[in-house]
């Protein structure tokens, strides 16, 4: 069946059209839905396309920054508000890429992709979703449901992301065969606020290394109201795969993510530059 | 099928064609408007070979959807040089044996443009990152950092069209 | 662009008063490249152009019940469809051109797939959207097989049968044996005599060519009841010849078109597109195309195959290895293609650029359930000089000498007789060897620094051995030589070796060896030259031999 393509000024019919057909995919900037299309992907016939400048647009909103899912990640780079998640969006793909991946779309990059919605997840980040069935939830829900069709009609509208207060408190890499830019092996993000010299509220968080964007809930703890010294740190990455069952892909074997997860994890919180 | 009409400005000249829903640009450009400069490697966003500039920014040409240039202005490695006069960005390809087989060359050569127009004196780190959405199989990446080095020093960013 | 010549080398072998050698040279094709202009093979319009998309196997070995294409026949776009009777002759190999192999390979299969990807219909499209459509919609009835994936448990009895023109999952070499088979000298002698022996296995894996263009071709109808192909073929009369083959087309009703590839590397010598785009041309009467996207490419796309290979050396305790022996496996993958020819190759090269008096080896291309292996960059060759250069630092680090050292010392020289039974001429491996240690500042001995390639070779290091062990392990029945080689050494008057390629005759440049006149080797205090030289001649020269099937 060929492709029909539908065309929206306003999110409300965008959000509609998507809601009321389960072969219809919201296009973000291409680089997933395209993709797909020309793979001769049998699962959609629709294209829904929103032309609503909103939709790409950032602003504040009290600490946190409201993020249009229409986004790209190039937009994201030139934006100052944005600039802890420019380190982050700067590493996905070439410049062509960044010039049309969306915001919105990564929430839905499996596999190797997806490094931004690994941050997301990291910073408490929460979703919008648009429509008549309009709300807001945390990220962790949104991935947790996300391949369970429970947001194949969803369209995301925005992602509200709490700005770190110490931006050093963020922190990001990326772990690629190829340099200097290739599809991630693996992705860590961490977010460690602290207190009096201790960590308090540590989300640290992974990509490519479950079905979607997952956390590190043991890292977490062993973290948890800790100095950030080196034994905090050995013990925290000793947990590193601690209830996580890696995927083995073409770029790597489950075997080698779980060997090789706890020296990222442990370079990460140290803080080295590689 | 239903067929869509679009006018985009394509190196500076106007173009108006017939699409169809879910046709990318690529196909758009070299079937539909005949200019077989992009090329396709893979469909997938990974080898830069189909790059263009939409609005004077690096695209993907077969992950954009062909209806959504309706009004925009696409640029390929055809309108680069003005006659039989070359860009130095080609000039120096050509002086540098930055093209051995020459089917990355077409996007190489955009993303490069891209930056020029950006950055007149990149550095070869800058270089490095604009090409990086960018496979090349045989030339090897050296020569083609040269090439855009070299066209920087003899003022590649003059823009044409 | 700079070249550094080593003017201390060899210098009188060379003339520097050439016009265009040594100097750089505008490609005649860059303009075109940089202006985008190089007509590849995707850079011809037709108009009316159909779209070819083939269904292919999930399995990687499966039997085919049925195949039911009527659903895929009714989708829109849809103009053909394809499967393995419309192939006029449908059975192939790439080697048979050169009479060597017997056809293994279908262009589409219709009784059963052996590697995950083999197609087994193709559709034929007004979009290639509506070929891939169509595509989702042919059922095929499988009934899934055991598949093998290790070339040592595919040689096990009691292993799938991949391949049934090769019941033993082996390629039979001149109509005889189950391996290519090297023997020069004892190599058990060898390894009696030695004061150690120094084992080592090693294995590479499957090699993708990953072009930037994928591999394609389209076929249109001419005028004068021809059919023109614009091809990515690295390979042109090869396609040709394959095409007319498969279609039982006289090739002077092919009018193929190519010459500009988007990166080869190999990759695009197996002519399966040719054949496919032109049928769909015979059977539509319209302009056809048939691409591989880039998944297919990764999956289907043939790549350099895997090898294991054991190695096992005779050493003297002064680092001098005095017998090799190879036991070596290239995995082909589900039918022959190129792998068969590149053991020849190989072997030919064997035991690496070292002058051992004692080598053996057994060369197996076995058939397993993988991707189908072909040509990519020096392929036959690249595997084992991985294995033996390898296998050289493990005989240095064991006998305590510099591995660099190890390597001048055991290097061939002019003069020096090679296992295949050529003299070696212009050997530069001592040379190489020298001014790679001095680029790396890697400090060796004088002795090692001051050996060349033009000492201390020939004499004795230039007969053949006194004796050679051969047997007549892997005989296969059922099979018969009658092959290019033969018939054309059929045509030899008496012993009397094919005259040696003249590979510069006219340049002003003398090889540093003469290869020598048939006659014996003189013996001189060394053991006599082996009485059996005419028995071992026959098969000497060649480097390719086929077979049939009785």
């Amino acid at each position: 069946m060929p492709v029909k393509v539908e065309t929206y000024d306003r999110v409300e019919e965008a959000a509609r059209a998507l809601s009321a057909s389960r072969s219809a995919r919201f296009l973000g900037g291409g680089t997933l839905v395209m993709r797909a299309v020309n793979a001769g992907d049998q699962s959609f016939d629709t294209i829904i396309r929103l032309r609503d400048p909103d939709f790409r647009t950032i602003r504040m909103q009290g600490d946190g920054l409201v993020i249009g899912a229409g986004v790209t990640m190039a937009a994201l780079v030139a934006n100052r508000d944005a600039a802890f998640l420019a380190t982050v969006a700067r590493v996905i793909g070439g410049p062509a890429i960044r010039n049309m991946a969306t915001v919105g779309g990564n929430l839905f990059a499996s596999g190797n992709y997806g490094d931004l919605a690994v941050a997301l997840l990291a910073l408490g980040a929460t979703v919008q979703l648009a429509g008549s069935g309009s709300r807001s939830m945390p990220i962790d829900e949104f991935l947790r449901d996300r391949d369970r069709d429970r947001h194949a009609t969803s369209l995301v509208q925005s992602v509200t992301v709490p700005r770190p207060r110490d931006p050093a408190a963020f922190r990001f890499t990326k772990v690629s065969r190829v340099k200097p830019k290739g599809v991630s092996l693996m992705s860590i993000a961490a977010l460690l606020p602290q207190s009096g010299g201790r960590v308090q509220g540590a989300r640290v968080a992974y990509g490519a290394m479950g079905p979607t964007p997952l956390r590190a809930i043991a890292v977490e703890r062993a973290l948890e109201g800790q100095a950030l010294d080196a034994a905090a740190i050995d013990r925290a990455a000793a947990l590193a795969v601690e209830g996580i069952a890696p995927p083995t892909d073409a770029l790597a074997s489950s075997w080698y993510r779980a060997e090789v997860a706890g020296v990222h994890l442990k370079r990460l919180l140290a803080g080295e530059r590689r | 099928m239903a067929k869509k009409p679009v006018q985009f400005r394509l190196n500076g000249s106007e173009k108006a064609v017939f699409v169809d829903d879910g046709q990318n640009l690529l196909d758009v450009l070299r079937r539909g408007v005949g200019d077989l400069t992009p090329k396709y490697g893979c469909g997938q966003g990974t080898c830069g070979t189909c790059t263009v500039l939409i609005d004077g920014e690096p695209h993907l040409s077969c992950l954009t959807l062909a209806e959504t240039i309706d009004g925009r202005q696409v640029s390929t490695t055809a309108g680069l040089a003005r006659g039989s006069e070359l860009h130095p960005l080609q000039a120096a390809f050509m002086d540098g044996f930055a093209a051995q087989c020459g089917y990355c060359t077409p996007g190489m050569l955009m993303a490069a443009s891209a930056l020029l127009e950006r950055n007149p004196d990149p550095s070869r780190e800058d270089i490095v990152e604009a090409i990086s959405g960018n496979i090349c199989r045989c030339t090897g990446y050296e020569p083609i950092i040269n090439a855009i080095l070299a066209a920087a020093k003899a003022g590649g960013a003059r823009r044409y069209g | 662009m700079s070249i550094e010549f080593r003017k201390e080398y060899f210098a009188d072998e060379r003339d520097d008063n050439l016009n265009e050698v040594g100097k750089p040279t505008q490609r005649q094709d860059a303009l075109g490249h940089v202006t985008g202009r190089s007509p590849y093979f995707d850079d011809h319009l037709f108009d009316g152009l159909l779209h070819i998309r083939c269904v292919r196997s999930p399995h990687h070995h499966a039997r085919i019940r049925r195949i039911d294409t009527s659903e895929a026949e009714r989708m829109p776009g849809v103009v053909r469809i394809i499967t393995g009777k419309d192939v006029p002759h449908n059975l192939n190999t790439l080697l048979s051109l050169l009479d060597f192999g017997l056809d293994d390979e279908p262009l589409l299969s219709d009784k059963k797939v052996a590697y995950k990807g083999e197609p087994v219909a193709a559709v034929v499209a007004e979009t290639e959207r509506a070929a891939r459509d169509a595509v989702a919609k042919v059922r095929v009835d499988w009934e899934e097989l055991p598949a093998v994936f290790d070339v040592e448990e595919a040689v096990k009895p009691g292993a799938p049968v991949v391949n049934e023109v090769y019941p033993k999952n082996l390629f039979v070499y001149h109509g005889r044996y189950d391996h290519q088979k090297l023997r020069y000298g004892d190599v058990e002698a060898g390894f009696r005599q030695a004061d150690r022996i120094i084992e080592g296995r090693y294995q590479m894996s499957p090699i993708e060519q990953a072009p930037t263009e994928t591999c394609g071709a389209i076929a249109a109808p001419e005028t004068n009841d021809r059919y023109v192909v614009y091809t990515s073929t690295q390979a042109l009369f090869f396609s040709l010849d394959t095409t007319s083959k498969l279609l039982k087309t006289p090739s002077n009703r092919l009018h193929f078109i190519g010459g500009t590839v988007g990166g080869g590397f190999g990759g695009k010598v197996d002519s399966l597109h040719e054949p496919m785009a032109v049928l769909g041309t015979m059977l539509t009467g319209r302009p056809c195309k048939y691409i591989f996207d880039r998944e297919e490419e990764m999956q289907v796309g043939a790549p350099r195959g895997a090898e294991r290979w054991y190695l096992k050396d005779g050493v003297m305790n002064d680092g001098r290895i005095v017998a090799r022996k190879f036991v070596g496996y290239f995995d082909s993958g589900a039918y022959t293609r190129l792998s068969s020819y590149a053991i020849i190759k190989g072997v030919g090269h064997l035991p690496g650029p070292y002058t051992i008096p004692n080598v053996y080896a057994d060369v197996y291309c076995v058939f397993t359930n993988r991707t189908p292996a072909t040509a990519m960059r020096g392929f036959g060759i690249t595997g084992v000089d991985f294995a033996i250069e390898a296998h050289m630092d493990k005989v240095a680090h064991e006998v305590g000498i510099d591995p660099i050292e190890l390597r001048i010392l055991n290097a061939y020289r002019d003069g020096d007789m090679k296992a295949h039974r050529r003299l070696a001429k212009n050997t530069a491996l001592i040379e190489c060897c020298q001014v790679a240690a001095e680029k790396a500042k890697w400090p060796i001995s004088q002795a090692a620094s001051q050996a060349s390639s033009l000492r201390d070779g020939g004499g004795e290091r230039g007969r053949l051995p006194a004796h050679t062990a051969t047997d007549q392990n892997g005989l296969v029945t059922g099979f018969t030589a009658q092959s290019y080689a033969k018939k054309s050494r059929a045509t030899q008057p008496s012993a009397t070796p094919p005259p040696q390629m003249a590979r510069h005759e006219s340049a002003p440049v003398t090889p540093r060896v003469e290869q020598p006149r048939p006659q014996p080797v003189q013996p001189a205090s060394a053991p006599p030259p082996p009485p059996a030289a005419t028995e071992q001649r026959h098969t000497r020269f060649s480097s390719i031999s086929g077979l049939r099937r009785r």
